[in-house]
């Protein structure tokens, strides 16, 4: 490959006497590179084949899915399936479609993530600024929930809620999505405060600023980025449930990933592979839509959760 | 005692109720019940280890213990490698970096429910890839995987692969970025190769990333259960069942809470003899 | 201000879990005083400001304020205020709002606030500042709002920990003046916190100074450059550092001498702060700039000379010894020459070989 040197305009004396290379290095493109992008773009082909045959099937029709193939775009694009998936797809005998998951979802959404944030900021503020008596022994034990399996905690809390007369309620689900919130809540608020400059914490308190005032009008501004953060990790979370929802929301406010396990496994008549498809795609769309939205904080995200310790 | 402190004690006081109550109290209750003959009620009856004998002749649990052991090895080694590979590729000043970086961790948004059903979907026996490849004239390609019993296992580690190499991605990613750019001059000036540099030089530096995501990918390997249930629904028969879900069912369908309890508090000792060393290490770590 | 602002610490002990950081320390500071305590980074200075601002708790003694025993009371009801090295300013407030907040906490009348914030902004020369945000200032500007917030506080004591010492050398002088200026107007005991001997010297009514969990000497700046109590505070303050010969006292008890291989330094005139016991082994010291050249009996060999502006160091060796002396900067030496010195007995400071204690 002979290297041409570039970079030299006419008319401008050259430096050195001839061929030597000069100037800005010539961009070519090897081997390596081509198989670097190669990998990329196959891998990324396999990445996005599920969510193109996911949208491509949910806007066929039930015959063009038997007779067509699976990766071809549809001949004629309904919605139809789209539509019956959200307003009378069945589970059992009933057939109001997805909308109910979704609006159940939405109510047990909002509440969960503003109680589970709050009560992890607060809890991260102390343990870090106040470290009370037994401060890392609490934190200790709410780091080890955060690997231990659901199944340890759930029977007794269904009796203890149940009890309490929480099962199967809203309430109860709120409460369920705080309790295992808490420990990457506190994580993250108690990595992002501990980053805080502990003078900051001591002017305000020379200031004469108590326990909540430090909280409300100093820490709490400060934590708007991570609370950002925790917003999208808890809501990405909570929508994404299928466990808690199933076990303590009750048959009035089940999710809708649990409504939608219901209707592609409902056994009414014949599978409407497109239907099926549409109500995954309409239960993604929310997680979908944070993701694309939030963009690089949705990583940030990813980093807070994962730094345990 | 000065007043602020009693306020920083008031302001634990959810967490350590939660702590208390749900984290301490449940499981002790969770490994006592474990002790006695509860079917579907409670009982009080204490029958000693019979339930985790019952559990070791148990072929279902037997299953789903095995299964837990292949799916994790192989899903969590797949998605590192898968995970660095990425990474590393696109760490080398690819163009549409966030593009790909967008593509990869997409699937990561989305629930393991999800996840299952596009990939029972697409890994359909009849209308699935395998009809593609008979169209495309691939007469002979022949992919069932999905109800076949011996290799069931196998089509969950690629949904969940597929569900979480770009978290590995990511991670690496951040890792890779956080190394000092000299060390890259100082490799090239000893005229080490790209691909050597990423062996001997950036993967020993990557190991905090790396320790990072296994743990995640680990924990997602132990509360597998909506990935099985949405894919397979633990079949064909019990072949993709896993002990998450061998709990759940004991718990709410079969009637059995002792052994469904038993099962957890196996889990629960399993778990806590790897995380606890790991833990402590981490906190001494810290401390020095 | 509260009419008595005088600051005694007595017997006060603090350890992080088992590491003691100060052991029973007593310190006097009188009413309107300017106290330095200087030490090394990590002696446990911060520690002791904190425990006097009440932000840090401490394990035993007491700490008493304008004649009130504060050992247990809050930071805000001990009447300090307080300036931190990172400046510690509230981002997400106004300078305005910074220096305001602790007046708004207790809940002063919104005029004398006004009055209070508008009076110490003009004082540090602020006032246009008042409505930025800390980010938008520089930091010789933010150490001033940081300064400007504890004067609203309009506090008897001010604890200043390290203000300067992320500042460059020019903004430093600059503001070492300003706090020096501040000083003398307000009358307000001030405890100021450094590693920095110049800072300590030039702002110092007396000097604290502190290693190993202890204050080693407490003195005028005086007292600490010219007759150190130990070869700790000797070699830490003062720059360029003392030098030192190792040698021993002569054996005529009435005409103390130094000796070592190549000296003989008469003591007479010597102030001994103890009867010197003949044939002890002890270091003397001596700044280079006391060193005197000459018409001297002392041979030094000239091994280095270091031009400083206005001066210049020469490294000199004696014997087997190294010194060094301030000299003139048109003196004309140069490697290789050889020096008379002479070492004035007013000048020097003998300490045990064993102890480092001054004699
Ligand atoms: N919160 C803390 N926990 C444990 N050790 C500490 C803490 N704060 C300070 N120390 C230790 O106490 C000693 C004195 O610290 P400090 O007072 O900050 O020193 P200085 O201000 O003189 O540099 C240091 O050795 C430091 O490591
Ligand atoms: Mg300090």
């Amino acid at each position: 490959m002979s290297t041409e040197p570039r970079g030299k305009r006419p008319g401008r004396p050259s430096i050195g006497s001839g061929n030597e290379p000069s100037g800005r290095r010539p961009q070519k493109m090897t081997t390596g590179r081509f198989g670097l992008y190669a990998f990329l773009v196959i891998t990324a082909a396999f990445f996005l084949t599920p969510l193109y045959v996911m949208l491509a099937t949910s806007l066929k029709s039930m015959p063009e899915i038997r007779e067509g193939n699976l990766l071809s775009w549809p001949i004629a694009p309904t919605v139809a399936a789209w539509v019956k998936a959200w307003s009378t797809a069945c589970t059992g005998l009933n057939c109001t479609g997805l909308q109910v998951g979704f609006m159940n979802s939405v109510r047990i959404l909002v509440p969960s993530v503003l109680l589970s944030i709050s009560v992890g900021a607060v809890t991260g503020y102390t343990l870090s600024f106040w470290r009370p008596r037994g401060a890392e022994i609490l934190f200790g034990a709410l780091m080890m929930v955060a690997f231990v399996p659901y199944q340890v905690f759930i029977y007794p809390l269904v009796r203890i809620f149940s009890y309490a007369g929480l099962n199967n309620s809203l309430a109860g689900i709120v409460v369920v999505h705080t309790i295992f919130g808490l420990p990457t809540m506190t994580l993250i608020f108690r990595n992002h405060f501990a980053a805080l400059p502990n003078e900051l914490f001591r002017a305000a308190r020379v200031d004469g600023a108590g326990f909540w005032r430090i909280f409300g009008q100093i820490m709490l501004p400060m934590a708007v980025p991570i609370i950002v953060v925790a917003m999208i990790l808890q809501v990405t979370g909570i929508w994404n449930d299928f466990i808690f929802g199933l076990v303590f929301a009750g048959r009035e406010n089940l999710p809708m990933t649990v409504q939608l396990n219901n209707i592609v496994n409902s056994t009414q008549g014949e599978r409407e592979y497109n239907v099926d498809m549409a109500a995954t795609m309409l239960t993604a769309l929310v997680p979908l839509a944070v993701y694309f939205f939030s963009g690089r904080w949705f990583v940030r995200g990813i980093a807070a959760g994962a730094v345990k310790g | 005692m000065k007043s602020s402190h009693i306020n920083a004690q008031i302001a634990l006081l959810p967490a350590i109720l939660i702590a208390l109550v749900v984290y301490c109290g449940t499981t002790g209750w969770t490994i006592w019940i474990s002790f006695t003959n509860s079917r579907m009620l409670p009982s009080s009856v204490m029958v000693g280890w019979r339930n985790y004998l019952s559990l070791i002749g148990n072929e279902r649990w037997v299953v789903s213990v095995t299964n837990l052991f292949v799916f994790g090895a192989l899903f969590i080694s797949a998605a590192l490698v898968l995970g660095f590979l990425l990474a590393a590729m696109i760490d080398r000043h690819v163009r549409a970096e966030s593009l790909f970086r967008s593509v990869f961790l997409y699937p990561f948004s989305m629930s393991f429910i999800v996840t299952g059903l596009a990939w029972r979907w697409l890994l359909d026996p009849t209308l699935g890839i395998e009809k593609l490849a008979h169209a495309i004239g691939f007469s002979w390609f022949h992919f069932d995987w999905l109800v076949r019993p011996d290799r069931v296992i196998y089509t969950l580690v690629l949904a969940a692969v597929w569900h979480a190499a770009g978290l590995v991605m990511a991670i690496l990613l951040a890792g890779l970025r956080g190394i000092d750019g000299e060390i890259w001059k100082a490799a090239r000036v000893d005229g080490l190769p790209v691909w050597r540099t990423y062996i001997s030089v950036i993967l020993p530096m990557l190991t905090g990333s790396f320790a990072t995501a296994t743990l995640l990918l680990a924990t997602s390997v132990v509360r597998l259960y909506d990935l099985s249930v949405a894919m397979t629904n633990g079949g064909p028969g019990v072949a993709s069942e896993v002990p998450a879900k061998f709990v759940m069912d004991h718990l709410f369908e079969r009637a059995n809470v002792g052994l469904a309890t038993a099962a957890a508090s196996t889990m629960l000792v399993t778990i806590v003899a790897v995380a606890a060393p790991w833990l402590y290490y981490q906190q001494r770590g810290r401390r020095t | 201000m509260p009419a008595r602002s005088d600051v005694s610490i007595r017997g006060v002990e603090i350890s992080y879990g088992p590491v003691r950081v100060l052991e029973r320390l007593d310190l006097e500071i009188a009413q309107s005083e300017f106290l330095v305590l200087l030490g090394p980074s990590g002696c446990g200075k911060s520690t002791l400001l904190n425990a006097i601002a009440g932000l840090t708790d401490v394990d035993d003694g007491q700490i008493w304020i304008g004649g009130t025993n504060v050992t247990w009371h809050e930071p805000k009801d001990r009447g300090i205020a307080m300036v931190f090295q990172s400046y510690a300013l509230y981002p997400r407030m106004t300078v305005r709002g910074n220096m305001s907040f602790g007046l708004r906490v207790a809940g002063a009348p919104k005029a004398d606030i006004e009055r209070r914030v508008r009076e110490a902004a003009e004082m540090l020369r602020i006032t246009d500042l008042l409505e930025r945000k800390p980010s938008e200032l520089s930091g010789g500007q933010r150490q001033r709002v940081a300064i400007g917030r504890a004067l609203v506080r309009d506090a008897g004591v001010f604890l200043l920990d390290e203000p300067l010492s992320n500042l460059d050398a020019q903004l430093r002088a600059e503001l070492r003046v300003e706090i020096k200026r501040l000083h003398q107007r307000l009358g307000a005991t001030m405890i100021y916190v450094t590693h920095d001997q110049i800072e300590a010297l030039t702002l110092a009514d007396r000097i604290a100074v502190m290693k190993d969990r202890r204050i080693q000497q407490l003195g005028s700046p005086d007292d600490v450059y010219l007759r150190p109590a130990n070869k700790f505070v000797a070699t830490f303050v003062g720059s360029p550092a003392m030098g030192f010969l190792l040698g021993k006292l002569g054996t005529d008890p009435s005409a103390p001498m130094f000796e070592a291989p190549g000296v003989k330094v008469p003591l007479t005139g010597y102030a001994f702060a103890e009867r010197p016991v003949a044939g002890q082994g002890v270091e003397l010291g001596i700044r280079p700039e006391h060193v005197l050249h000459g018409d001297g009996d002392i041979a030094a060999d000239v091994e280095m000379v270091e031009p400083m502006g206005s001066d210049k160091l020469a490294w000199l060796r004696i014997g087997e010894q190294p010194l060094s002396i301030r000299l003139p900067a048109e003196t004309p030496v140069a490697r290789g020459d050889r020096l008379h010195l002479k070492l004035p007995a007013h000048r020097l400071n003998l300490f045990d070989a064993a102890s480092g204690q001054r004699l």
